[in-house]
């Protein structure tokens, strides 16, 4: 325990735990966007069903579930901690700061981003997973699916939380490999890239459903 | 062109550690664009010593970029609006004519304000006594060359060596985060044979010492690296992660 609380309680410590619940969601990411590109079947979700099925009926991703909400709570947790921290870092600010000069406005607002992306996981939590998980809702997932996406205020609301979610992994995916150390000069340019194609591809894929539906190529 | 430009100053003042500090604006007219920024504020003491005014408090020493002394937050920048460029070693040929400048001190928990533009960086000096250093018997002077080292490994040791502790990556980081300062100081002696005996202790000890004078922590950003007049890579900070993390794994 003693050496545990040793590794955690200085600051890297703690951004080494943010880093690694942070890749932790990154993985969820791919599993969840594989299961909503399945919806390109166009089978009227037969495969998707099929899939979320799958999902609840295995024991391991039962268990897994508990660890995807651990990490998001240790994520959410670390993350106020260590912006608490850094505020009383700076006690006094300044009264002229030119940060666009140096840094980019997603790498300073990951607070922010973050929230957002809290706020559309309760909304997106309430339509879909909640009803299914705990409401013994034994509906048809697509029909839930189609229907939420009818309406475009939810749609709109939905393709701007990948957005933004895309820049919140744009900086933090990369963020995790400096934080864990395996970055240096030569491979840092290509990590950076690899973390926005990585945040690219999650955005896009993401925001591609709605906007199929809104077209009719997916019905 | 012209060779002098008036200025606007809009410079922090502030009595001691204890008393609340305040902005004071100051006209200074025919300023030469030869001149440092330096320069400039010493013709501004100058004006106001001859007006029996207490002269503005700042920081310098080598004046030539070297020593890390100078700092100054100048316009919302550390070391103002010039890359790999310290305060002695910007020129006001840089601002044009009628322009106002904002000069603040570094802001910091661990750099708390002494007099006007002056800073106590004592803090960094405390990461220093922590473990930047090699321990070495005394003696004869041992041979040059006795012990090989790459060349690509010195290289990089030199990089984090360049480093000279002024404290711009602390004042411009959003977090006041001293990573990039003690990343490059981990750095250069974790690279070399000589660094190695205290390898483990160093690294704990030093980000040890730098949470203990309360410093903001790393979000990556790279403002420090932007901001550093000696442009000291962040992948030192990856290394120093990297280091930390080992030493971890080693020690317990
Ligand atoms: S006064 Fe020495 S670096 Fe500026």
């Amino acid at each position: 325990m003693s050496s545990i609380t040793k590794i955690f309680s200085p600051t890297i410590g703690r951004k080494v735990l943010m880093a690694l619940t942070g890749l932790f969601l990154c993985v969820f990411l791919c599993e969840h966007l594989y299961g909503n590109l399945l919806l390109y079947y166009n089978d009227h979700g037969h495969q998707f069903e099929l899939y979320t099925h799958i999902l609840t009926r295995t024991l391991l991703i039962r268990i897994v579930e508990y660890v995807l909400f651990g990490s998001f709570i240790i994520h959410m947790i670390d993350a106020l901690m260590l912006t608490i921290n850094n505020k009383k870092a700076r006690p006094i600010g300044y009264a002229m700061q030119k940060s666009s000069e140096n840094s980019s406005w997603y790498s300073r607002n990951m607070g922010l981003t973050g929230s957002i992306i809290l706020f559309f996981l309760i909304v997106h939590l309430r339509t879909f997973f909640f009803p299914h998980r705990f409401l013994g809702d034994t509906g048809s997932m697509f029909a839930e699916v189609v229907e939420a996406f009818k309406n475009p205020l939810y749609s709109g609301f939905y393709i701007l939380s990948v957005i933004i979610l895309g820049l919140h992994l744009n900086h933090g995916a990369q963020s995790a490999f400096h934080t864990l150390g395996l970055s240096n000069k030569s491979y840092a340019p290509i990590i950076k890239l690899c973390g926005t194609v990585f945040a690219l591809i999650i955005t896009l894929g993401f925001a591609s459903v709605p906007v199929a539906f809104y077209f009719e190529f997916l019905k | 062109m012209s060779d002098t430009i008036n200025l606007t100053l809009k410079i922090w003042r502030q009595k001691d550690a204890s008393s609340p500090g305040k902005f004071e604006t100051f006209k200074l007219d025919g300023v030469s664009t030869h001149m440092s920024f330096l320069e400039m504020m010493d013709v501004l003491n100058e004006k106001l010593i001859k007006e029996n005014k207490e002269p503005i408090a700042f920081d310098h020493d080598c004046r030539e970029g070297i020593c890390g002394m100078c700092s100054m937050y100048i316009n919302g920048r550390a070391h103002g609006p010039l890359k790999g460029t310290t305060t002695c070693q910007l020129h006001m040929r840089h601002f044009h004519d009628g322009q106002t400048i904002t000069i603040e001190p570094w802001r910091a928990k661990g750099f708390p304000v002494i007099k006007d533009l002056v800073v106590d960086r004592n803090a960094f000096e405390i990461i220093m006594q922590a473990g930047g250093f090699v321990s070495v018997n005394t003696g004869s002077p041992a041979d040059a060359n006795a012990i090989l080292i790459p060349n690509p490994i010195a290289e990089e040791a030199m990089d984090g060596a360049a480093c000279i502790g002024c404290g711009a990556c602390v004042a411009t980081c959003k977090n006041a985060s001293a990573m990039l300062f003690v990343s490059a100081k981990v750095s250069q002696l974790a690279l070399l044979p000589q660094g190695q005996v205290e390898r483990a202790e160093r690294v704990m000890n030093m980000v040890k010492a730098m949470d203990e004078a309360g410093f903001g922590n790393c979000t990556n950003t790279g403002a420090c690296e932007a901001e550093c007049p000696k442009e000291v890579s962040v992948s030192h900070i990856a290394r120093l992660n990297r280091e930390y993390l080992m030493a971890n794994l080693k020690n317990r």
